[in-house]
């Protein structure tokens, strides 16, 4: 399981990461307060730009917009439709600026990354008590979890198509669920026999 | 109650429910036959789920664990998206919903006392996992989208029948769930 993250390394990202992020955040705001179409298109422009010329395997993350797409259409229609032509464009325009250039900041800068530049924000947490490595612990042990479910999944979906000749359908939740919550006994009872420790309980981690 | 996860149960059961909603978005589209050619998402069923299997609070953190996930830049969306672009996008507040979805529908399971599960678990999800989300998520998607507020409501009604659909599976598989795994609500 791979994150969205691009190792290939571009200029991007020797930038640190919280310079990125605050950017990113400026730009939003920015960008809402141009009421031009055409500047927010000569912006569109200038991301793809950047896309292209930080290279290939960049640029063909853009068809990851595509779920995004029938989405758009929608928005397009009932604005073309409602507010003409100059707010269609500047709205889905603005929508797809930010769409890009928040990616282009997901590609360059790592998980590790991200979590070092939020790590200030987490430090209030702590000062309530709050541990914040149980916090970290969480989002790793999530990552990991996932392609297990997955696999999980695949198994119960095969034996369902083996079964019926179907589809997968909803009912299949209900015994997946039963599978994802037993397997959260055997990972709650080797957390505790390896000493992580639960908040509040002193010393000892794992 | 304590403020934080207090045993490494609780952390595993929040870790678990969060990577549960990322697999119902990456799992190939299952098939929800009243919402012919529109893209549904089955992951509002895993918010319900969260907040009935795991209580109000421990759902609501599940959520919002796989929320700050997807935000560092996981593609455990619907569609294979992720990081910080997708809570500017049109359907951020939806996403913002579901942290209070899940809530909500944990503190109604908690507090309906019926005997038959199933219909607690129904009603908790309808209220929690419809009105509760598009709360949030409309008001965003006027305001992202610049189009009036009853336009926005209009083209999210297209996803209620979906969304019943998944509450009735969400509360199907609540009821259902053998008596010796999963931990209870007091």
């Amino acid at each position: 399981m791979i994150g969205l993250y691009h190792s290939q390394p571009t200029v991007l990202h020797r930038l640190p990461a919280g310079l990125k992020l605050s950017a990113l955040l400026l730009a939003a705001v920015a960008f809402l307060s141009v009421s031009d179409w055409r500047i927010v298109t000569a912006a569109i422009a200038f991301a793809i730009l950047a896309y292209l010329c930080l290279g290939w395997h960049c640029m063909r993350r853009l068809v990851m917009l595509r779920p995004l797409l029938p989405l758009f259409a929608v928005l397009g229609a009932l604005q073309l439709w409602f507010s003409g032509f100059d707010a269609a464009a500047l709205t889905i325009g603005r929508l797809l600026l930010m769409i890009l250039l928040a990616d282009l900041v997901t590609m360059s800068t790592s998980m590790q990354q991200i979590m070092d530049a939020l790590e200030p924000l987490f430090s209030p947490m702590k000062r309530l008590g709050l541990r914040t490595e149980r916090f970290t612990f969480s989002v790793s042990l999530v990552i990991r979890l996932v392609p297990s479910l997955l696999e999980s999944w695949r198994r119960r979906e095969e034996a369902w198509r083996a079964r019926t000749g179907r589809r997968p359908s909803l009912v299949l939740i209900r015994p997946f669920l039963a599978d994802v919550l037993r397997n959260g006994e055997h990972i709650a009872e080797a957390l505790d026999a390896r000493g992580f420790a639960p908040s509040g309980s002193g010393e000892g981690d794992g | 109650m304590p403020a934080v996860p207090s045993t490494n149960k609780d952390l595993v059961y929040i870790s678990l429910a969060a990577a549960f909603i990322a697999v119902l978005g990456l799992i190939p589209r299952i098939d929800v036959p009243i919402a012919a050619g529109v893209p549904v998402t089955a992951q509002t069923l895993g918010v319900m789920l969260a907040g009935l299997v795991l209580g109000a609070r421990n759902g609501a953190l599940a959520v919002l664990l796989f929320l700050f996930v997807v935000a560092i830049g996981m593609p455990f969306l619907a569609g294979g998206r992720g990081g910080p672009g997708v809570f500017l996008g049109p359907t951020g507040g939806f996403l913002a919903g579901w942290v209070v979805g899940a809530f909500v529908t944990g503190w109604l399971a908690s507090i309906i006392k019926w005997k038959n599960r199933f219909f607690a678990g129904l009603l908790a999800s309808v209220i929690g996992g419809i009105p509760v989300i598009y709360a949030f998520g409309i008001p965003w998607l006027s305001f992202a989208g610049q189009i009036m507020l009853d336009k926005a409501a209009l083209a999210a009604a297209v996803f209620i029948p979906g969304d019943i659909l998944k509450a009735f599976a969400a509360a199907f598989a609540y009821a259902s769930l053998p008596r010796d795994i999963g931990i209870r609500q007091p």
